[in-house]
């Protein structure tokens, strides 16, 4: 080995940058992918906010300003879980091998994927919210740094669940269930499209165990509506999902089979 | 010194062992060659000295790294082609060698010049920008070599590193194998289910059947171990067995598929006193031993059963041609 270049145990750090690298290339050589996650909440913001909005007002806002803030949770929660999964599909192309034969530590090879998650939930929802913007969803200008900073954090929390799920996932047929098991669910009963104080019952306390409950409500108010629930219980509950999913998460990869 | 060391290796998935008690010693600077069947546990094998895999008992030193004690410490001094080609596809050739040097921590001003006499070593270089999922099946084999090796690990493992290739791929590929020999004095662990693609590329050969290394040497001594060449005379009627053995340089008869198989010391001096002996012979046909007569000696069945079709013929063929 020449002088010049040498082979150091990679740092945590440097590692999770190499995988973060390549996430974010392959995430741009795949252009279905973006446009299949912003799509799907712009079609919502715009059929059905204009659509059903025309009949409902939610408060003092219209239909389509109140689901705004939801629509918005929606690209990143629907993108950063299943980016997380997808990690089953590096593994059925022998890509995630090559990684966990190398020295990189688990915990640094779960830092990069995350970090990768994020990088796209942040591109998705820049655009989400640029295309708000020009079908005229209002938001104070001087919030779009809070909001940023909350999509960043919230899709850390929601990838590192995408990679637990994909981390025990043995092939990629369990996608769709997935969507249809955990997203959709996870999404209609989180006060995205309506105040959660319409459901009671199991479906309430469905509701009230949901993190994205939480992160609907804080963006929503970080977007300049109202607070349907307690500001400080948003945070707490904010914080300990991604505090708890990520934990889990690292432990996950630890025990993850190759 | 030994660079691979196993101990009574095993591993054991339910009931099967799939690896059972292995233990080999790989020398530096040694092409060793794992041959036997598919599923005799030459992968398995791979993935426990690449620490993929807990083995069930027995244990294993890489470069001096206990497997599962030191699993990192190995994991930095290996370089592994799998069997499954695992290069990005949607990263260029140069892209994914760049990957490959970040994930091993390789730093300094020469990580782009490694990268560029890699791709040299495997005739990349002209393709290094183009997405790996425009290469063909033996481009991808290639750059797995060349990205197996960029860290200039102690040991480069190679699992299967031909298989799906077409005659031409696949001694293109012996070809790079040899170089990293020569060039750079790699160890290599191969395995193979081709039994010229051992003969041609190992130093030492242990033959492994259902987990089990059934025997280890250089591939002339195995062969040397069927006991001479071999005959096959077919006529009718065929001729007396017996007569045959009588002769010294005789020194088996068997009678195979209405052939007769006939192991002879020395056929080239012995060809014509045998065939004066025989009288009267429809066709005959002379050849020295294979790894496969070694295969079938120790275990009584076809080393390639299940792929013996005319691919393997013709890569055979022009094998033995040269």
């Amino acid at each position: 080995m020449t002088d010049d270049m040498r082979m150091a145990h990679p740092s945590a750090l440097k590692g999770a940058y190499a995988v973060w690298w390549r996430e974010t290339i392959v995430f741009f050589r795949e252009p279905p992918r973006i446009i299949s996650a912003i799509v799907s909440p712009i079609i919502w913001l715009v059929i059905f906010g204009a659509g059903l909005g025309g009949s409902v007002s939610i408060g003092n806002e219209s239909y389509q300003q109140f689901i705004f803030g939801g629509v918005l949770v929606q690209t990143f929660l629907f993108s950063s879980l299943f980016y997380g999964a997808y990690l089953v599909w590096d593994r059925k192309i022998d890509v995630l091998k090559a990684v966990l034969v190398s020295p990189l530590s688990r915990s640094s090879i779960f830092l990069g994927k995350v970090l990768g998650g994020v990088t796209i939930a942040l591109i998705e929802s820049i655009i989400v919210l640029a295309v708000g913007h020009l079908i005229g969803m209002q938001y104070p200008p001087e919030a779009l740094l809070t909001v940023i900073g909350l999509v960043a954090l919230a899709s850390a929390g929601l990838t590192a669940l995408g990679l637990i799920v994909g981390s025990y996932m043995e092939s990629p047929e369990g996608f769709q269930l997935l969507g249809s098991l955990v997203l959709f669910p996870m999404f209609f009963l989180s006060g995205a499209l309506f105040p959660i104080s319409n459901l009671t019952g199991p479906l309430g306390i469905i509701a009230s165990i949901n993190p994205v409950t939480y992160i609907v409500d804080l963006l929503r108010g970080a977007l300049g509506g109202p607070y349907y629930l307690d500001p400080a219980l948003d945070v707490a509950a904010f914080i300990g999902f991604i505090i708890v999913a990520n934990i889990a998460g690292v432990l996950a990869f630890e025990r993850m089979k190759s | 010194m030994a660079v691979i060391e196993t101990s009574k290796l095993t591993k054991r998935f339910g009931k099967i062992h799939a690896v059972d008690n292995l233990s080999l010693k790989i020398e530096e600077g040694e092409v060793f060659g794992l041959l036997g069947p598919n599923g005799a546990g030459k992968t398995t094998t791979i993935k426990m000295l690449s620490t993929l895999l807990q083995p069930s008992s027995g244990r294993a030193t890489v470069n001096g790294f206990d497997i599962t004690k030191s699993p990192s410490k190995v994991r930095e001094s290996i370089g592994i082609v799998f069997q499954e080609p695992s290069s990005d596809e949607l990263l260029s050739g140069y892209e994914n060698l760049k990957l490959h040097s970040m994930i091993y921590g390789l730093q300094g001003g020469q990580v782009e010049k490694r990268i560029d006499d890699a791709l040299a070593l495997v005739e990349l270089s002209d393709r290094r920008n183009d997405l790996v999922k425009t290469y063909s099946g033996g481009m991808r084999r290639r750059l797995e070599i060349a990205r197996g090796l960029l860290h200039e690990p102690k040991v480069l493992f190679l699992d299967e590193p031909t298989l799906g290739l077409d005659p031409r791929g696949r001694e293109t590929m012996w070809g790079y194998v040899k170089r990293l020999v020569t060039e750079l004095n790699m160890t290599i662990l191969l395995t193979t289910h081709y039994m010229e693609e051992a003969d041609e590329l190992a130093d030492r050969i242990c033959i492994i059947d259902h987990g089990k290394a059934v025997d280890v040497d250089s591939p002339d001594a195995l062969k040397a171990r069927v006991g001479g060449d071999l005959v096959t005379i077919t006529s009718s009627p065929l001729p007396d067995a017996k007569l045959l053995r009588k002769l010294k340089f005789v020194k088996g008869v068997e009678k195979k598929d209405g052939k007769l198989l006939i192991t002879v010391d020395d056929a080239a001096a012995n060809l014509q006193e045998l065939l004066a002996k025989i009288g009267k012979v429809g066709c005959v046909e002379v050849r020295s031993p294979t790894l496969n007569d070694v295969f079938i000696k120790f275990t009584g069945r076809e080393l390639e059963q299940a792929e013996g079709g005319w691919f393997d013929k013709i890569v055979q063929q022009s094998v033995n041609k040269q």
